[in-house]
């Protein structure tokens, strides 16, 4: 045996952080539209699926290159997250949280079937967007896809970060989040904002699918697991806490890798979702937010 | 004279705001008496407080010698606290009768599975919470239409019913948060008479209004906030005078 | 409620006492003891669980494991599963029940996944992925229920008992304090009124319901596996009971119904059902978010009021 325990835990560390990047940014996919509305997007992980899915389509079908297929795929799923918003989100006007959560399984029902009607039942691939020679570190090895999901993943929370401390609009946003009827007192059209926090939370999921895409297949069926974890990750991380999310998504994906390796790999699906209830449990509010923080959250 | 309920250095604080400073207040067993200030003084926020609805920040809130801090708002009406709202919080989606049946929620007890059943303690309690709610509501002067929907009604009768629903509700102590808001001259003075009568039952009241000829005619006892903390206290005649109360109403320069 | 019991007996004679509707009849009853107990929830208390599947599952395993692994007495293996499935319902909701709507239908939803892993994981338990078979049918005084008529019959009782009961509540104290609920928490709270109690109340009763309706599956299916308790399960019940109209218990038959009929006619659509309902899903819930029942409670109502100002006037001309 040539690879040592230590070597073997490194490597599950490597795919924990990767897919664990993910996780993240669904969480924070979540977190945009709950802090814009107060209400969980149950269609969130359906954005990832189109990501991935309308990217594999760009590149193989149409032959665009990465860096085309890239913008043009995270330009329509946003388009499709802001015709989400006001389709089914606009018209409820003034309906109860009940009928909002209805209206967004509805919404994922939706986007499921379309997408099985496009894309079959299949499963697709995509090549990885550089070399897929694995780079060894430490008796371990890292795909360099995975330094790409951490790359897109840091760069998303940089960008995001800036837009809402530096830009009018996102500061716009944040106002409406902490206060909907002084926002509206200076001039900030709350129901404009809704239909933004959509549009870049389906970008930000649709960023996810695609890069996850080259090392985890993508089928049209394939949100709904990743949605359930990446809410787990914004629980976790305290619910409308971004920054909270990021950790908190590393921390699954690490559990996840590990307790797959470690102990029984039937119920890795099944240790993120341990994850939520026990935090449920014991601690609503997540490990890094506290209920004050619910309230003065940045994004 | 006992009191009834004693406040003692009560504070709530929302965020960097202090709603209500240091206040301390006595209500005696059997008296009427008013919380008046401008708006925003934190009478809302006061009764909010002594009902549970919402915890102390500091100090000390006892009714009949227990202390009130960490009930939960069901327990304090449990002990005989009741209230009614400033923005008559009226249940919808039922009948007015239903609405005042609900208030006798807290005096019957037949469970889940009784209900389901329908045991005969289960029906038998039923009718007599529908006989006590008709009776507070024709205590209040409703007498008719009972099975509407409160949506239909006038606002008055949204008053009458929600003061019969806490009544309903066997209370020692009655807050009422502004009653005669939006009520006209005579529907005034038929408010100030029920709500004397319903100290004829022996019901302690302390209540919250703008009106300030209604405070005058029926309370014994008046207490001013300003910004939070309590700046007068006492006869209704005597408060009128004060500089301080004056003051806070109208201005410096009046 | 007359109408409703002479439509269900006379119902297997219109078709045919044989024929295929009677199944699809059968499953509709099944699942309408779930929907009357997510009705009491989602409608009147005002609180949404996407696990119901999962409650469905426990029952309709551990009826199915104790009498095939343990040769119990189905009736007894019913109730066990009913005392599982409450216990579990009752530590999952003392919890979640305390926070918001969200936080419920996600402990609910990841519940409902981690059973069906664990059903798929179990292989030698359960059978894992394709489950197991050869469970006893139910017998009442040692009459077996072979033939579907039978069971329908007996489904459709059941149903009715469970309506007759839950209208029961909900015209009561206890049905007041949960409509209370739904109308203001705040304000029911100051009339003395523990709503959190009373929300793990009315969600251990619907979870018990969906143990009971899991336990009727199995012994009529005679054969469980995990695609019978799936999430998919979990979101059409909940889609049933938007659709049918969730502030009434009827809403939640006839949506019920209509779900579960639907697909007959679907087939030509074959797997694309999915986005069939979905889209019936929204239209309803934009246009007619009381639904089907709702909507025709509204209609009635206004048609009654404009004949009685009609009436009025007619007499006011006299
Ligand atoms: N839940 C709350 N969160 C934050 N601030 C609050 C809350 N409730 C009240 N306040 C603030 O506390 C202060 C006192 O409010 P309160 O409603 O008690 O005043 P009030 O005396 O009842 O006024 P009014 O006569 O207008 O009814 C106000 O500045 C109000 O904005
Ligand atoms: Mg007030």
């Amino acid at each position: 045996m040539g690879i040592s325990i230590w070597s073997q835990i490194l490597q599950y560390l490597v795919t924990g952080v990767s897919i664990g990047s993910i996780y993240g940014m669904v969480a924070i996919g979540f977190n945009i539209i709950y802090n814009a509305t107060g209400i969980i997007n149950f269609a969130q992980g359906e954005f990832v699926m189109l990501g991935g899915m309308i990217m594999v389509t760009l590149t193989a079908a149409f032959g665009a290159p990465v860096i085309v297929a890239f913008f043009l795929t995270v330009a329509i799923v946003a388009l499709i997250g802001g015709l989400f918003e006001r389709l089914a989100i606009y018209p409820l006007k003034n309906a109860g949280v009940l009928s909002l959560i209805i209206v967004t399984i509805g919404g994922s029902i939706v986007l499921k079937g379309v997408a099985m009607f496009v894309w079959g039942k299949e499963s697709y691939a995509l090549p990885h967007f550089s070399s897929e020679e694995p780079i060894p570190i430490l008796g371990a090895s890292i795909l360099p896809q995975t330094l790409w999901i951490l790359g897109a993943m840091l760069l998303t929370v940089v960008l995001l970060t800036l837009f809402f401390r530096f830009t009018l609009i996102g500061r716009a946003m944040r106002a409406c989040s902490s206060n909907r009827t002084a926002a509206y007192l200076v001039g900030i059209d709350a129901r404009q904002m809704v239909c933004l926090s959509f549009i870049l939370s389906a970008a930000i999921g649709a960023v996810a699918g695609i890069i996850i895409t080259p090392i985890a297949l993508v089928d049209y069926n394939r949100g709904f697991l990743l949605a359930l974890k990446g809410f787990s990750a914004a629980v976790l991380g305290g619910l409308g806490n971004s920054a909270g999310a990021v950790i908190a998504g590393f921390l699954i994906g690490i559990l996840e890798s590990l307790g797959a390796g470690l102990v029984s790999s039937g119920y890795k699906d099944a240790i993120a979702l341990i994850v939520l209830l026990v935090i449920l449990f014991v601690r609503p509010s997540g490990i890094l937010g506290d209920k004050e923080a619910l309230k003065h959250r940045s994004f | 004279m006992n009191d009834l309920l004693e406040l003692t250095k009560v504070t709530r604080r929302f965020g960097g705001l202090t709603a209500v400073q240091s206040v301390d207040l006595r209500v005696r067993q059997g008296q009427i008496k008013a919380v008046i200030g401008p708006n925003g003084a934190g009478k809302t926020t006061l009764f909010n407080l002594i009902s549970c609805v919402l915890p102390v920040s500091a100090g000390l809130i006892q009714f009949q010698g227990n202390a009130l801090n960490r009930l939960k708002a069901y327990a304090a009406a449990a002990l005989g606290i009741s209230r009614t709202f400033q923005t008559a919080a009226i249940f919808h989606n039922m009948s007015i009768l239903e609405n005042v049946m609900l208030g006798r929620h807290m005096r019957s007890r037949r469970g889940l599975f009784r209900v389901a059943i329908k045991t005969p303690g289960a029906r038998r309690e039923e009718k007599a919470i529908r006989e006590d709610a008709l009776q507070w509501l024709h205590f209040m002067g409703v007498n008719d239409r009972f099975d509407s929907l409160p949506g239909e009604l006038p606002f008055v009768i949204h008053r009458k019913i929600e003061i019969a629903r806490a009544l309903a509700t066997e209370p020692k102590l009655l807050l009422l948060d502004e009653p005669a808001a939006g009520l006209d001259i005579r529907e005034t003075e038929e408010l100030a008479a029920c709500i004397q009568k319903i100290r004829d039952q022996g019901i302690t009241i302390l209540i919250i209004e703008h009106d300030m000829s209604l405070v005058m005619d029926i309370s014994d006892e008046v207490c001013v906030l300003n910004y939070g903390a309590k700046i007068a206290e006492g006869a209704p005649r005597d408060v009128q005078r004060n500089e301080e109360v004056i003051e806070a109403y109208l201005g410096k320069e009046h | 409620m007359i109408v409703f019991i002479l439509l269900f007996c006379a119902f297997p004679f219109l078709v045919g006492v044989k024929s295929y509707w009677i199944t699809v009849f059968i499953f509709a009853g099944i699942y309408s003891l779930i929907t009357i107990g997510l009705s009491l929830l989602m409608g009147y208390a005002g609180q949404i669980s996407l696990g119901h599947a999962a409650f469905f599952g426990m029952g309709a395993y551990t009826s199915g494991l104790l009498t095939t692994l343990l040769n119990w007495n189905p009736w007894l293996a019913l109730l066990a599963a009913l005392l599982l499935t409450s216990s579990a319902a009752l530590l999952i909701g003392i919890p979640t029940l305390r926070l918001s709507g969200h936080y419920l239908a996600m402990a609910t939803l990841a519940l409902g996944e981690i059973l069906v892993i664990f059903f798929k994981a179990e292989v030698e338990l359960t059978g894992g992925p394709s489950g197991f078979g050869l469970i006893p049918r139910l017998s009442i005084f040692g009459f077996v229920l072979k033939r579907d008529i039978e069971f329908y019959f007996f489904v459709w009782s059941i149903v009715a008992l469970a309506l007759v009961m839950a209208m029961n509540v909900i015209h009561s104290r206890v049905g007041r304090a949960l409509r209370s609920i739904h109308g203001g928490e705040l304000a029911a709270n100051a009339m003395g009124i523990n709503t959190s109690s009373y929300k793990v109340q009315v969600f251990v009763l619907s979870a018990a319901l969906a143990s009971l309706s899991g336990s009727l599956y199995a012994h009529y299916v005679t054969f469980v596996s995990p695609t019978a308790c799936e999430l998919k399960l979990s979101v059409f019940l909940v889609v049933m009971v938007a659709i049918g109209g969730m502030h009434h218990l009827w809403g939640a038959i006839v949506g019920t119904i209509l779900l579960t009929v639907l697909p007959e006619f679907l087939h030509v659509f074959q797997d694309f059902d999915i986005l069939a309902y979905g889209l019936i899903l929204m239209i309803i819930m934009i246009f007619a978010p009381n639904g089907l029942v709702g909507a025709l409670a509204a209609l009635i109502q206004r048609l009654r009021r404009r004949f009685l100002a009609v009436d009025s006037q007619r007499r006011g001309v006299i």
